[in-house]
């Protein structure tokens, strides 16, 4: 009943909004839309006020960042509809260039959550009325949950009793960072050379063989 | 007297000045860092700092195994736990398409609610005590470590449970509990009557609450209001009933609905939800089914210790899980439960591998506190220490 419900959503989002939808699916009972990242103040004002939404809450927005795609963030919303009882995910891609509309004009709550996503990720929304970090230190350098900045980060802090004052130095690990690799487990075994295994090479190649 | 105040012809001009509130201060409840500007003694504009206990948890997460992440969750929202485990174990199920056994679900249920009871005595007496009522907090420091005392014989930790594990909880009760959370249950209505005795009809609680930091029905949407806050501005909205998860769809409870919109009435329908999910607990008990407690799968849930002895497939099994764990299948889904303060909800993304590619934690006091500057414009100073305290923050959830 739910996913009929919500598929019965995607077919008129994809009518109503086509010039802006760009791909709408519905997975496991959770229907996601794509948005043209210029269109997004327009789609969430569509959504809050068009009477068979009224997507009336910003739950949620956070940012997504895959590294390997041309667009390499995502920012997902995610919107509650108290009327309707449904969910809806909003998705647009951006770039660390690229620009996103803020909606903190149609929903309030969102001014928190893009300062989050400018703090975390570096994403950049046009027109927030202050964009400022919000989570990491003052002064605080990079983007942290960017997927190419360290889990241990680079900076570590510690009260220095001389200069009476915290000290920001660079981290220093006394045991290095260990992320192993489960999805290919002897992987780490063929790069190995043990006693002996010179032998099995041989003077004899794969040309000799042959 | 006639003195103009803010006007460069009066003579007594007032400069707005701007004040440091926190971090480090009592009614802050944490590290709250505030800087205000204010008009003598009311506030003009008050801006939260957030962010001074950021641990990275969502980052931390992203390089740990399904099983290890669950612990980040007990210390998020330090005062109710369990329940943030649960939005993280139904994500984690959606995904990997199990459902846990309906004991388990039972005993989930019934500890939500008895997480919230705990997180809405801290609530309502810490903000009784921020406007001058100690008494209170004494006393319900004493009835929640008595609940503490439960968390700690199930699970074996009075506040970091790591209990609700995907696919059901860790272990089942042990034998004597159940009796002993019926017999708290006879106990602690009386103990309510208390504190309703001494906040609800008190006349200097009631001057400090009534008519402040009011939020209309549009306000609560507008700024993402969830739980106890969205309901007290005459919104019905509980996710336990409207989506319901595990068992709550067959629980018989009533979700209490504030009228006004300001701190007293938050107080009010905090007082009532604790004595619904004194239902919630006594149905939980009383209908409780025998059975497992966790799914039966054992590339997901651990064998019991007595068959790891015995079996050597158990074993294989159990180092399996414990080193590498389990390979969630690649997919996105945002779970949500109504937590004592709201709606919190992970979004998690997973890549096929065995460690979450993105867990977002979706904390509703992260919505409630940006909140602040709109309820507490033009109330005095001591009026913004009342809707701190009634907005029932943590920040362990707001910073994460």
């Amino acid at each position: 009943m739910i996913s009929q419900a919500l598929a019965d959503l995607r077919d008129y989002l994809s009518q109503a909004l086509a010039a802006d939808v760009t791909a709408a699916e519905l997975v496991n009972d959770e229907l996601t839309i794509r948005v043209q990242r210029q269109a997004i103040v327009k789609v969430l004002t569509f959504l809050r006020d068009d009477p068979p939404c009224q997507f009336g809450m910003l739950v949620d927005l956070c940012g997504v960042d895959w590294p390997d795609r041309e667009n390499r963030f995502d920012i997902v919303y995610h919107l509650l509809s108290l009327e309707q009882n449904q969910r809806l995910r909003v998705k647009v891609a951006a770039d660390e260039e690229s620009v996103v509309p803020s909606v903190a004009s149609v929903f309030s709550c969102a001014g928190w959550f893009e300062r989050e996503c400018w703090d975390l990720f570096g994403i950049y929304f046009a027109d927030h009325p202050d964009l400022r970090r919000l989570l990491t230190d003052y002064g605080f350098d990079g983007h942290p949950l960017r997927k190419d900045f360290p889990l241990t980060g680079f900076v570590e802090v510690r009260y220095d009793d001389e200069e009476k004052r915290v000290v920001y130095e660079p981290v220093k690990l006394t045991q290095e960072f260990r992320s192993f690799d489960f999805l290919s487990p002897w992987e780490g075994m063929t790069k190995v050379m043990l006693p002996g295994d010179e032998k099995a090479r041989g003077p004899l190649t794969g040309s000799d063989v042959a | 007297m006639t003195a103009e105040i803010g006007t460069a012809a009066g003579k007594n001009l007032i400069k707005p000045y701007t004040m440091n509130f926190g971090p480090q201060h009592p009614a802050a409840h944490g590290v709250l860092r505030l800087v205000m500007e204010m008009d003598g003694e009311v506030v003009e504009r008050c801006d939260p700092h957030i962010g001074l206990l950021h641990r990275g948890t969502e980052k931390l997460i992203e390089y740990k195994t399904y099983v290890q992440a669950v612990p980040y969750f007990d210390r998020l929202d330090y005062v109710s736990p369990m329940c943030q485990e649960h939005a993280f174990a139904l994500g984690v199920e959606k995904l990997l398409g199990i459902q846990a056994p309906r004991r388990g679900q039972f005993i989930r249920v019934l500890f939500a609610e008895i997480s919230r009871i705990l997180n809405h005595l801290l609530s309502i007496t810490t903000g009784a005590l921020d406007v001058g009522a100690i008494t209170p907090s004494l006393w319900a420091f004493e009835q929640r470590e008595i609940l503490m005392e439960f968390h700690e014989r199930v699970c074996g930790a009075r506040l970091h449970a790591n209990y609700f594990r995907p696919g059901g909880v860790h272990q089942d009760m042990p034998a004597g509990l159940a009796d002993d959370i019926w017999a708290f249950t006879e106990r602690f209505p009386a103990f309510l009557d208390d504190i309703d005795e001494l906040l609800t009809g008190n006349r200097i609680f009631k001057q400090r609450t009534v008519d402040i930091g009011i939020a209309t029905d549009q306000q609560a949407l507008d700024w993402g209001f969830t739980g106890p806050m969205l309901r007290a501005s005459t919104i019905a909205w509980d996710l336990r009933k409207a989506q319901p998860y595990d068992v709550y769809g067959e629980m018989d409870f009533d979700i209490p609905v504030g009228k006004t919109g300001d701190c007293y009435a938050r107080y009010l329908v905090r007082m009532e939800e604790i004595r619904q999910s004194l239902r919630i607990v006594r149905q939980c008990l009383e209908s409780m089914p025998d059975g497992p407690v966790k799914v039966q799968d054992r590339k997901v849930a651990p064998p019991p210790r007595a068959e790891m002895k015995r079996s050597m497939e158990a074993l294989i099994h159990h180092f399996k899980l414990y080193t590498e764990g389990y390979h969630v299948p690649a997919g996105e889904t945002y779970a949500a439960v109504e937590a004592p303060k709201g709606e919190f909800a992970v979004y998690l993304i997973a890549d096929g591998s065995n460690k979450p590619y993105r867990c977002k934690i979706r904390a509703p006091g992260f919505a409630h506190l940006q909140a602040l500057n709109a309820l507490s414009q033009g109330h005095m100073l001591a009026d913004a220490v009342a809707i701190i305290g009634s907005m029932d923050i943590v920040f362990g959830e707001i910073d994460r």
